[in-house]
């Protein structure tokens, strides 16, 4: 049974499955603290509603409920007013929706066209590296810092005045896709790299070239992950506060505005704004501006989820399919000489017997 | 074939008495990643409807050499060579040669099955669209199926993930593919190496079948599936005049595989198809 070697090993089975039990509580209570957090926010809230005045018994919950969305509906209809009972949201969420869909407009095309740039065209070496590192720099970069460069930039152009936004839209718009740029770079980057290597090889070992490599397997394959990363992006643009503060998000604007050269505020703004005014009242403004904040957070999150999921995938590729086929038909209408190109390839590559015989292969053994 | 690419009469012995042309040769081709050298001086001429094994011990350079063929070590940052590289009689590497067109002609087939992940039809039919095929391309998926053998097995489920296939089915389909372009050589990087005899034996048939149409090279570890299938064997050792870790692969004989396997020339090579070494 017992060996000569094994008086140099010195097992501690006991110790050794301690150590093990308390690191993995260690790990499920790290997990915990912010689930933890999140839950006793929500329950001193729910706890507040339910017990002011006069603590109403569950039935008449209904009642407070249908208080409680009149109260929504009334500040998400009106605008900005000194009375607390007329405040509202109105043009905070048309900004902030004006914003988001400017900067998914900006930043999309040219963050995936850098991703795909810096992962599939980009020569390896020392240039790729050093911008790989200053995107990831710029992604840790404090958002207020954005905000004075879209001022300097975007709103005043250098002291440029033709060219100076001012406090248009274009200006937040600017420089919120500024901050979101990095995150989707990585985001695509992320995803690209993901999709398998023998998935491109597969594709340039037919004949094709880089761009219908991608076009037709790297992308659909790494789409969803690319919207996910891009729809969090978004969803962080939405919620800051600080760069348009810069940039000119107006406190007091009473009209919603109607084309991107219009001045704007944004939802995040006008919250903050109600919670420094002196009244109690506006306080509770505030709160309901931040639920529809939350709400519109969450949702593009929950989209975010959905597309990961394999219906989602499934609904992401036909959505995109289908936006390439009018890409594809829009090209035919510009270039329609493309397709004689297609055909010349032949010619054009390799020299040689151009005319392959075997494309109309007489001694196919199995004819149709 | 023009005459002066047949007066190129490569210096081997050839599998039966009516000469075949060389579709694809390499003289003194050296190949390095970074600063190791993979394979140094190799002098190989493949012949036309023929099917050529390259067998070898592991890191000899096999796939290496078989990829320099249709330039997909071009994606390999690190990759240098140096030599010359023709295919019926035209550079493979050059500035004039457009690896994407060199591409269509020389297929290949690779180790993992890798299909697309789409359906079994539109694995087929992407190569031919890409490459701008203007026939009928119901016509052309049928046909590509039928010759590698697949036809009735996937015609009911044309429409289905090519994933959904068994690991011997989706090699054929990835041969289907291949074929759908209508190449002239179609390379072969151990195609059944994650197959089950059965799958194997099919392949094999296949590979029997399409002889009479394409020129086949294929990479194998398995000597009995080289005798098996191919006319002709190169066997590729590494260099044993330097005892360092970086050994280039080197060819040690290229005969005809019966040849190859009863009278080996070479003592390396009777060393490893004896299975003294490898």
């Amino acid at each position: 049974m017992s060996r000569p070697s094994d008086r140099l090993y010195r097992p501690r089975q006991v110790r050794r499955r301690v150590f093990g039990v308390l690191f993995a509580g260690l790990c499920l209570l790290a997990t915990l603290s912010g689930v933890v957090v999140l839950a006793v926010l929500l329950g001193s809230v729910l706890a507040k509603a339910m017990s002011y005045p006069p603590n109403p018994p569950w039935y008449a919950l209904g009642q407070h409920a249908g208080e409680f969305w009149r109260f929504m509906t009334r500040i998400a209809t009106s605008t900005n007013s000194p009375e607390p009972g007329e405040a509202g949201f109105k043009a905070g969420i048309a900004g902030s929706l004006w914003l988001l869909v400017l900067v998914a407009v900006i930043a999309i095309p040219t963050g995936v066209g850098a991703g795909l740039y810096l992962e599939e065209y980009a020569p390896p070496g020392r240039v790729r590296r050093t911008i790989q590192t200053n995107i990831a720099n710029l992604a840790g970069v404090p958002s207020i810092v954005y905000g004075i460069l879209g001022l300097v930039v975007f709103s005043r152009a250098f002291g440029f005045d033709p060219l100076a936004l001012g406090k248009m839209l274009w200006a937040g718009a600017l420089t919120l896709s500024l901050l979101v740029l990095p995150i989707v770079v990585i985001a695509t980057q992320e995803s690209l790299r993901a999709v398998p290597p023998s998935l491109r090889q597969a594709a340039l070992a037919l004949g094709a070239t880089r761009w219908q490599v991608i076009r037709d397997h790297v992308l659909p394959s790494a789409l969803p992950g690319i919207l996910t990363g891009t729809i969090l992006s978004l969803s962080r643009a939405i919620g800051e506060t600080a760069p348009l503060l810069m940039v000119g998000a107006a406190n007091s604007i009473l009209y919603t505005p109607s084309s991107p050269a219009d001045y704007y505020t944004a939802l995040p703004v006008e919250i903050y704004n109600f919670a420094t005014l002196p009244r109690e009242e506006f306080r509770t403004v505030a709160a309901g501006g931040i639920l529809i904040l939350l709400a519109l957070l969450l949702s593009m999150n929950a989209v975010a989820i959905f597309l990961r999921t394999p219906t989602g995938r499934r609904f992401a590729g036909r959505a995109i399919s289908q936006v390439s086929r009018m890409g594809w038909a829009v090209s035919q209408a510009v270039f329609p000489s493309h397709r004689a190109f297609a055909n010349g390839d032949s010619e054009a590559g390799v020299p040689g017997p151009a005319p392959n015989p075997s494309i109309t292969n007489p001694g196919d053994p199995h004819p149709k | 074939m023009s005459i002066d690419q047949q007066s190129q009469t490569p210096p081997v012995d050839l599998p039966s008495p009516e000469t075949s042309a060389v579709v694809l040769e390499a003289r003194d081709l050296s190949v390095w990643y970074g600063s190791t050298e993979a394979l140094r001086q190799i002098n190989i001429a493949i012949p036309r409807n023929r099917i050529t094994a390259l067998i070898g011990p592991s890191g000899c350079g096999k796939s290496t050499l078989l990829r320099c063929f249709n330039r997909m070590n071009d994606l390999i940052p690190s990759f240098r060579m140096e030599g010359h590289l023709e295919f019926d009689g035209d550079q493979i590497v050059g500035d004039q040669v457009d690896p994407v067109a060199l591409r269509r002609r020389v297929g290949m087939v690779f180790q993992k099955p890798n299909p697309f992940p789409k359906t079994v039809y539109q694995n087929v039919a992407w190569g031919a669209r890409i490459n701008g095929y203007t026939g009928n391309m119901d016509e052309l998926v049928e046909r590509s199926l039928r010759r590698a053998a697949l036809w009735d097995e996937v015609k009911d489920k044309l429409h289905r993930s090519g994933l959904d296939l068994s690991g011997g089915q989706q090699q054929r389909l990835c041969i289907a593919r291949t074929l759908a372009v209508e190449p002239e050589v179609i390379l072969m990087d151990e195609p059944c190496s994650a197959l089950d005899p059965i799958s194997t034996a099919r392949v094999e048939d296949l590979m029997e079948d399409l002889k009479d149409d394409y020129t086949i090279v294929i990479v194998t570890h398995n000597m009995q599936q080289a005798r098996r299938t191919s006319d002709m064997t190169a066997c590729l050792m590494l260099d044993q005049d330097r005892g360092d870790s970086h050994r280039p692969g080197v060819l040690a004989e290229f005969s005809p595989t019966d040849l190859l396997f009863t009278t080996p020339k070479d003592r390396r090579t009777e060393a490893y198809i004896t299975g003294r070494i490898g």
